[in-house]
């Protein structure tokens, strides 16, 4: 049933993404792709795209679009209730346990150790979606054809840019896309 | 608290936690620093210290750091009927947001404007991401820890190139941190 396999899913996003941000990238990558199929690569580079341009947390807009286009309005109320209530649990008894002894050393040590984990499963969740980006296929060739240069550009001023000048990443985000529109329409 | 009290308090949990998850972007910390920006320094509901107790609570559980923080402010301003106030009012917003666009996205991909933006785009996200990550990157470099250094690159091996559940691994990855953090303790107790 398809409520239960979005509940399942987006359950174990909420349950696993510790450290906010992207953090649940990774997770929404294996679920929603690799394990479930309910977004292509490049539909997951846009639903990422989407979530950077809106309010509120990956996750959340991860569900919500996600439940939309798998099983319709009751899908996405299934997929962002799932991914919350992971939260609710846990936190709620965190809160409680937190009042009466006033003491997290285990929680933090934990936290510090996932840290590193979280970094790398990010920068292999960008991976995925940088190099079907540049390259045709995602995989690393510089033939004619199989190399998309603009993006390339694109991508290598972004970071430039984002490194040197430390804008608002929409700003950036915008700037490319505006790019690339105004190259398509003078090509057209 | 009186009833009537009780439920205006309820109304501008909800109210707020709804205004701060619709106008705000990037992520969880942004979100955090308002909510204490309302509720410690504007409403005064809050100490400042039971403050930063509940943003280190978000921040270490699972799950998105403002549902977390509105979870957190719920239960201490309103118990569990706040809890469901404040979680409603931080998923309502982008839940209606994204089903909107998810809605229009089949003809959003085929206008050739948009699809032209898109495209563009995803080369920005992608630097965004990298360059987010070398932040992150450079953070654990300096702690100059061995054992965080090769849970990095153990993690980033089994999760790129062995594809292992992100699940498995991050379970694994929290068990060497309580071992670790058991031994770090034990350690500490002796000298």
């Amino acid at each position: 049933m398809i409520y239960l396999r979005l509940f399942l899913a987006f359950v174990q996003i909420g349950a696993f993404s510790f450290g906010g941000g992207y953090a649940a990238m990774p997770l929404i990558q294996a679920q929603v792709i690799d394990t479930y199929h309910w977004l292509s690569a490049a539909d997951f580079a846009d639903l990422v795209t989407i979530a950077e341009m809106t309010p509120g947390p990956i996750a959340i807009n991860a569900a919500s679009f996600v439940g939309n286009q798998v099983a319709g309005i009751l899908g996405a109320v299934v997929a962002t209730v799932s991914v919350a209530l992971p939260s609710c649990i846990f936190v709620t008894i965190l809160a409680i346990v937190y009042q009466k002894y006033r003491k997290m050393t285990l929680m933090q040590g934990v936290l510090a150790t996932l840290r590193p984990a979280v970094v790398s499963m990010i920068f292999a969740a960008g991976l995925t979606i940088l190099l079907p980006t540049i390259f045709r296929d995602g995989v690393i060739s510089f033939a004619a054809g199989d190399f998309k240069i603009r993006s390339a550009i694109y991508f290598i001023v972004a970071l430039f840019v984002l490194r040197k000048w430390k804008p608002n990443p929409i700003l950036v985000m915008l700037g490319c896309g505006a790019a690339e529109l105004i190259v398509q329409l003078i090509l057209r | 608290m009186p009833s009537h009290d009780k439920k205006h308090m309820l109304r501008s949990l909800f109210l707020s936690t709804l205004y701060l998850s619709a106008f705000t972007f990037g992520g969880g910390y942004v979100i955090i620093t308002l909510m204490k920006e309302r509720f410690v320094d504007k409403l005064h509901w809050i100490e400042e210290d039971e403050m930063l107790d509940m943003v280190a609570i978000a921040q270490s559980s699972p799950g998105p750091i403002a549902v977390n923080g509105a979870i957190v402010l719920g239960y201490k301003l309103g118990g569990f009927p706040g809890i469901l106030v404040s979680v409603l009012g931080a998923i309502i917003p982008p839940f209606v947001i994204l089903t909107m666009i998810s809605f229009f996205y089949s003809a959003f991909k085929s206008s050739f404007a948009i699809q032209a933006l898109l495209t563009g785009m995803r080369s920005g996200v992608a630097a965004v991401i990298l360059s987010v990550v070398w932040d992150m990157f450079i953070g654990v470099v300096k702690a100059r820890d061995a054992v965080l250094l090769l849970v990095m690159a153990a993690a980033f091996v089994c999760n790129y190139f062995l594809h292992i559940n992100v699940v498995l691994i991050i379970l694994a990855v929290i068990l060497i941190g309580i071992v670790r953090t058991l031994l770090r303790g034990r350690k500490e107790a002796r000298s």
